[in-house]
C-alpha cells in the first residue's frame, strides 16, 4: 500500500516536470525547431558602441558544450532573418537576412522584402559578406563601404538563468529560488549572427519593433 | 595568307576582349550564390525572451512559431491571460508598470521587440521599459518581477529574481560585443 502510494507520487511528479515548462529564453522551445539548425536561442538589439549604430544580435542552436561546439556549423537551407517594423503595426517594412554558404554568412539589406510574413526571397546582393570564425580563432569581423558591420560564428551564450532551479519550483520540489543561484548557461556556446547598421538606414521616427525568425528552403 | 593573319589577328582581339571583359565582370559584380532563392517553411521566431516558453501551451508552440506577429495579440492574449492567472493561483490584480492582466498579457501577446533609434536600449532599467535588449540586460528578474512581484514588486519574494545577475564571462564594448566560445 505504501509503496504503491509512493509510486503513484513518484508518477505524478514525473508527469508534472515531464509537461511543465522549460523557461530557457527560447532555446529548444518548440517540437518542430528543437536540435534543429532553425532552433533560435535569444535575440539582442542595443545601441552600439558608435551610438548611432544599432546591433542586432541573433543566436541558434544553444546549450553547445565545447566539444559539440567544434563541429557545430551553419546550416546552408536556413536563413536567419531580422524582421523591422518602423510603422508600427507589427508588419516588417525592412529586413536584414543572414545566409550561409561555403564557410561565409551573406548579409542582405536593410531592404525592403519582397512580401511580408513567413516566407522569404533574399533580396538583390549582400551588403556584405563575412567568413565564419573557426571555433578558438579570434573573432573575424567585416565592415562595408557603407558601414555595415557583420560577425557570424560561434561565441558564448549570453544568456543566464537558474532554469534547474526553476524546474524544482514549477515542480513543486522547491518553494523558491536560491541566493545564490546557478547560471543553467554556464559553459555553453550558441552560434551567433551579429550585424551592425547605422541608424540612418532604419528610416525610423524613434522607435521599432524587432523579431527574429529562421526559415528553410 | 594576308587573309589568314587578318584573321588570326581579330581573333586574338576577340580573345583579349574577352578575356578582359571577363576580368572586369568579376570584379565589379562578385556572382551572389543566394539571390533570389525562397526559404519558405517557417522554423523559430522570437521577440521578446522567455515568451513563448513561459505563456504558450504545448500544443500552440509550433503554431505560435509561424503565426505573424499582426495576428499575435488576437490569437493568444486570453490564453496568456489564463496562463498569468495560472501562475499566480488566481490573485494577479496588476504589476509594477500598473498594468492589469488583461493589459499585460496584451503587451506579451504580440511577441515583438521594442526598440528604441533615439534614445538609451534596454529591457527595463526603472525607467526605461521595452527600449531594446542588451547582453548584460536580467531580462529573467524584469519578467519574474512583472509576472509575480504584483503592484509594488514584493509579492512572491522568492520568485522575483533566480539570483543570476550576470553572464558567466564580460562582454565586450566593441564589435562584436559577446564573449568567445567557451
Amino acid at each position: 500500500m505504501k509503496k504503491t502510494k509512493l509510486i503513484i507520487a513518484a508518477a505524478a511528479m514525473a508527469l508534472v516536470l515531464g509537461g511543465g515548462i522549460l523557461w530557457a529564453s527560447d532555446h529548444a522551445d518548440a517540437p518542430n525547431v528543437k536540435g534543429k539548425s532553425t532552433d533560435i536561442t535569444d535575440l539582442y538589439v542595443f545601441q552600439g558602441e558608435n551610438t548611432s549604430n544599432l546591433v542586432f544580435v541573433g543566436n541558434v542552436q544553444g546549450l553547445l558544450s565545447p566539444t559539440a561546439t567544434k563541429t557545430a556549423s551553419f546550416d546552408e537551407n536556413t536563413m536567419i532573418e531580422f524582421k523591422i517594423d518602423n510603422t508600427g503595426d507589427n508588419v516588417e517594412d525592412l529586413v536584414i537576412q543572414c545566409v550561409y554558404k561555403g564557410g561565409k554568412m551573406y548579409i542582405y539589406g536593410p531592404v525592403k522584402p519582397v512580401s511580408p510574413g513567413t516566407s522569404s526571397t533574399v533580396v538583390g546582393t549582400a551588403s556584405v559578406v563575412v567568413p565564419v570564425t573557426p571555433y578558438g580563432a579570434d573573432a573575424v569581423t567585416v565592415t562595408s563601404s557603407t558601414g555595415i558591420k557583420a560577425f557570424a560564428g560561434p561565441r558564448d551564450d549570453p544568456f543566464f538563468f537558474d532554469l534547474d532551479q526553476f524546474h524544482k519550483i514549477v515542480g513543486g520540489t522547491a518553494s523558491g529560488f536560491n541566493n545564490p543561484g546557478t547560471d543553467t548557461f554556464a559553459g555553453t556556446n550558441v552560434l551567433s549572427v551579429v550585424v551592425e547598421v547605422p541608424k540612418s538606414m532604419l528610416n525610423s521616427t524613434g522607435k521599432l519593433g524587432v523579431w527574429l525568425q529562421t526559415k528553410t528552403k | 595568307m594576308k587573309k589568314n593573319i587578318l584573321y588570326s589577328i581579330i581573333s586574338l582581339c576577340a580573345l583579349t576582349i574577352t578575356l578582359s571583359a571577363c576580368h572586369k565582370d568579376k570584379k565589379v559584380t562578385p556572382g551572389d550564390p543566394n539571390t533570389g532563392q525562397v526559404f519558405s517553411v517557417a522554423g523559430d521566431q522570437v521577440g521578446r525572451p522567455g515568451i513563448a516558453t513561459v505563456f504558450v501551451s504545448a500544443a500552440d508552440k509550433d503554431n505560435f512559431n509561424v503565426t505573424v506577429p499582426s495576428v499575435m495579440g488576437a490569437a493568444y492574449q486570453a490564453k496568456f491571460q489564463t496562463q498569468l492567472q495560472a501562475y499566480n493561483g488566481g490573485a494577479y490584480t496588476t504589476n509594477l508598470l500598473g498594468l492589469s492582466a488583461s493589459a499585460f498579457t496584451g503587451v506579451l501577446a504580440t511577441d515583438v521587440l521594442g526598440v528604441s533609434t533615439t534614445g538609451k536600449t534596454t529591457y527595463y532599467d526603472g525607467t526605461n521599459v521595452l527600449t531594446g535588449r542588451t547582453l548584460t540586460d536580467d531580462v529573467i528578474d524584469v519578467s519574474l518581477i512583472l509576472i509575480f512581484g504584483g503592484p509594488d514588486a514584493s509579492k512572491n519574494p522568492g520568485l522575483t529574481s533566480d539570483h543570476v545577475n550576470g553572464n558567466d564571462k564580460p562582454f565586450s564594448t566593441s564589435f562584436p560585443y559577446e564573449a568567445a566560445p567557451w
